[in-house]
């Protein structure tokens, strides 16, 4: 690496700002957002940071391709409208993505500064843009003339509003058809509010809306219609139904009352709000509740049980931190609240009373053996070590594979064997013609950012099919 | 989205009928299958079998007895209200084919999603003999639609009130001791009437399809907290079935899971009474 120096030398020598939080002991007791955000003067000395490079390697780290140094230097000239407008130009979600991409192994990983220091707060300051654009009022592009060409979008998760919005921006008119009453997908019933206030995700939803975008919730594809159908009805078909369907262990006791499925214990609490005395939605708040899972959910839904009042949470994972697939920032999150982590530790048993209420899980001690397929090193049992954790709420957060309720009653759609979708990586387009897919239905359950990247490049590929057609 | 109520009336003691409108519903819907509804922004998500369908005037009925806080709440509402939601069709339809005789048991509101199914049986060619039940002559349902959807209508009260003096599994048993072939029963009712029927049912040749009604959240497969254990495995009532063959149903884990909240719910219609009460509802 080459020696900065001058102005550069200076810039690299100074200390990354520090988001505001609520503090832990406060944040544990509460449902309201952990991070409070960038004042501007935060936001000034953050943006300060950056050495605007010729050859900017944060934004090959972006799966959206976001013009960051671009956008930070207007947040250094305080020009802070025309940052967020930077931004939208590739990214419609900013609010979002500010606040739960995994930047670190994006975007802040190839920082130039991250070499010796620590990056610029890419994600922090992407945040703050958006954050301010909310306050001061939403400016709504203008949409070019109609083309006259209809897509139908399926499902309202972050790839299909990404699809939706860039759509649109084309002229495309655009209906996105979603099956819960609730706009975003995985936005709305798995982030918990503490991570992404639902109010953000109703004004992105709002945005994508005023764009020209027709919102049909209640409606299920596979049920009320076949995909086939909408083929006929519309030029052009984006999927975008996310990976909904839960992964249970297999092990006997699962169906103990108590044991939850991740997708349901963070939709009862987030899209619900059973955390909200006020609600109708109940959930089982436990006094010691085991979290399985090392992911973004298995923290999401150990931070919620301990926002509703749980005494005691665990997170059961059978591989060792480093292996955890989580976000870092959420680990330490979740790490100053108080969870407990009981790694290298692997459920075998649940355990339940003449009530058929969940007691206890039984678990078994686990060693790191060879690397496997994915390259993390696979846990293997160590005989002899079984233990019980007393537990009367059970989330079991070991991922999620697509929903099959799409594909019924339509044809020549070619999936793996894992349920997924085959898809083009670089243009979406299915094996049958017309239909583009991308996102978790495609990748199985990845980042909310990877789901809008595909879903930015499916629209472009849907908007040259069109042309063509 | 919002959904007129069209028609609202009370059938019997605390058990509702309510016509909606809601055309996408009525033009997929096939008998077996059920709605997910919300009364209002802060409502929960409750299920409820389809009663009836119609397609041309794009409406769908409901049939539900107050029991918890919502039903209770969907009581009060009138014609000319709304529903912040109502989402469907759900589940698996009723596999309905041209078998023979079909036998159909429906206790209690059990009564209202047997009829689609009778309606449905009757027009694919089959000899349909319907036995429909409830704890005394008021609470019976749908009677005149059960005799004009069936070949042969019977009914049982606990109590004598009307029809045979015991349970609609007893009628069931004379018609398979008779010696009448019949291809399929289908029992739908409180979760004890489908175990004890399909008991009653299960020496006797014959396919026994009951439909349960589980606690789900969303109704497409997502949650999973409406699973079943069905010949062993694990199953999503809200996917997988609702009707699933009896014989092979876990009737006691079912039981068990039902009652997750029952105290949460008790506590819930206590409260919601008590703000009735002041005037608040």
């Amino acid at each position: 690496m080459q020696e900065l120096h001058g102005e550069k030398a200076a810039k690299a020598k100074k200390e990354r700002t520090p988001m505001p939080e609520q503090p832990a002991e406060e944040r544990r007791k509460n449902f309201n957002e952990v991070a409070l955000g960038y004042t501007k003067e935060d936001a000034l000395a953050e943006a300060s940071r950056c050495l605007s490079c010729k050859d900017p390697k944060c934004v090959e780290g972006c799966p959206v391709n976001v013009d960051i140094p671009g956008f930070i230097k207007l947040i250094c000239e305080e020009d802070f409208s025309g940052a967020i407008e930077v931004i939208k130009g590739t990214n419609a979600l900013p609010a979002v993505c500010g606040r739960v991409c995994p930047q670190e192994t994006q975007c802040e990983a190839l920082c130039i500064l991250g070499k010796k220091g620590k990056p610029v707060a890419i994600g922090r300051l992407e945040r703050f843009c958006a954050d301010y654009e909310r306050q001061t009022g939403v400016k709504v592009p203008e949409v070019p003339e109609p083309t006259g060409k209809k897509v139908a979008v399926v499902g309202s998760g972050p790839a299909g509003l990404t699809a939706a919005a860039d759509l649109a921006k084309l002229g495309h008119k655009v209906t996105i058809f979603e099956s819960l009453h609730k706009a975003g997908g995985v936005l709305s019933y798995g982030i918990p509010e503490f991570r992404l206030p639902k109010e953000i995700v109703r004004q992105e939803v709002e945005y994508i809306k005023q764009l020209g975008v027709e919102l049909k919730p209640n409606y299920i594809i596979g049920r009320i219609k076949t995909l086939d159908e909408l083929c006929d009805e519309f030029d052009a078909v984006f999927l975008g139904t996310g990976a909904g369907l839960p992964s249970f262990m297999g092990i006997p006791g699962e169906n103990f009352n108590g044991v939850y499925s991740a997708n349901e214990f963070l939709t009862r609490v987030n899209l619900m709000k059973a955390y909200d005395p006020e609600y109708d939605t109940k959930v089982r708040v436990g006094k010691h509740v085991v979290v399985v899972g090392g992911g973004n959910v298995a923290m999401d839904a150990a931070r919620s049980a301990l926002r509703l009042g749980a005494d005691e949470v665990s997170i059961v994972y059978r591989r060792g931190e480093d292996e955890m697939p989580a976000r870092r920032e959420e680990i330490e999150h979740a790490k100053e609240e108080g969870i407990n982590f009981r790694l290298l530790t692997n459920p075998v048993r649940i355990l339940g009373d003449e009530k058929f209420n969940v007691t206890a899980v039984e678990c078994i001690k686990m060693e790191l053996g060879e690397p496997d397929k994915s390259g993390r090193r696979s846990p293997v049992p160590v005989e002899g070590s079984e233990f019980t954790i007393p537990a009367d709420v059970v989330v079991i957060a070991i991922g999620t594979s697509p929903n099959p309720i799409i594909f019924k009653g339509s044809e020549g759609l070619e999936q793996n064997k894992r349920g997924t979708v085959v898809a083009d990586e670089e243009t979406g387009a299915t094996s049958k013609c017309g239909v583009f897919a991308g996102g978790d239905v495609v990748t199985g359950a990845a980042t909310v950012i990877s789901a809008m990247g595909a879903g930015k490049k499916a629209a472009r590929a849907i908007d040259e099919f069109l042309k063509e057609k | 989205m919002v959904y007129e109520i069209l028609k609202k009336e009370e059938i019997a003691p605390t058990v509702h009928r309510m016509v909606i409108d809601a055309p996408d519903v009525a033009k997929a819907a096939k008998a077996g299958q059920f709605i997910i509804l919300r009364i209002d922004e802060r409502g929960e998500r409750i299920p409820l079998t389809i009663a009836d369908f119609e397609e041309d005037k794009g409406t769908v009925t409901v049939i539900f007895q107050e029991m918890g806080k919502t039903t209770k709440q969907l009581a009060k509402l009138s014609a000319g209200e709304f529903l912040e939601d109502f989402v469907g069709p759900l589940g698996t339809p009723a596999d309905v084919r041209k078998l023979g005789t079909v036998i159909l048991v429906g206790g209690g509101v059990g009564v209202a999603p047997i009829y689609p199914q009778a309606k449905a049986y009757t027009r694919a060619g089959n000899r349909v003999i319907s036995i429909i039940g409830a704890r005394n002559k008021d609470l019976l349902i749908l009677e005149d639609e059960m005799k004009n959807a069936s070949s042969e209508l019977y009914i049982a009260t606990d109590d004598g009130s009307k029809g045979h003096h015991g349970f609609v599994t007893d009628i069931m048993k004379q018609i398979l001791d008779s010696g009448e072939e019949v291809a399929r029963v289908v029992i739908i009712g409180p979760p004890i009437m489908m175990k004890v029927g399909a008991g009653v049912a299960s020496p006797y040749d014959v396919e026994i399809l009951v439909s349960l009604n589980s606690i789900m959240v969303d109704g497409t497969g997502m949650c999973g907290g409406c699973r079943v254990t069905v010949d062993g495995k694990t199953r999503f009532t809200c996917v997988d079935g609702p009707e699933f063959n009896a014989r092979k149903v876990d009737f006691v884990e079912l039981m068990n899971r039902l009652a997750m909240y029952r105290g949460e719910e008790a506590k819930a219609v206590e409260k919601y009474e008590e703000e009735c009460r002041c005037g608040l509802h």
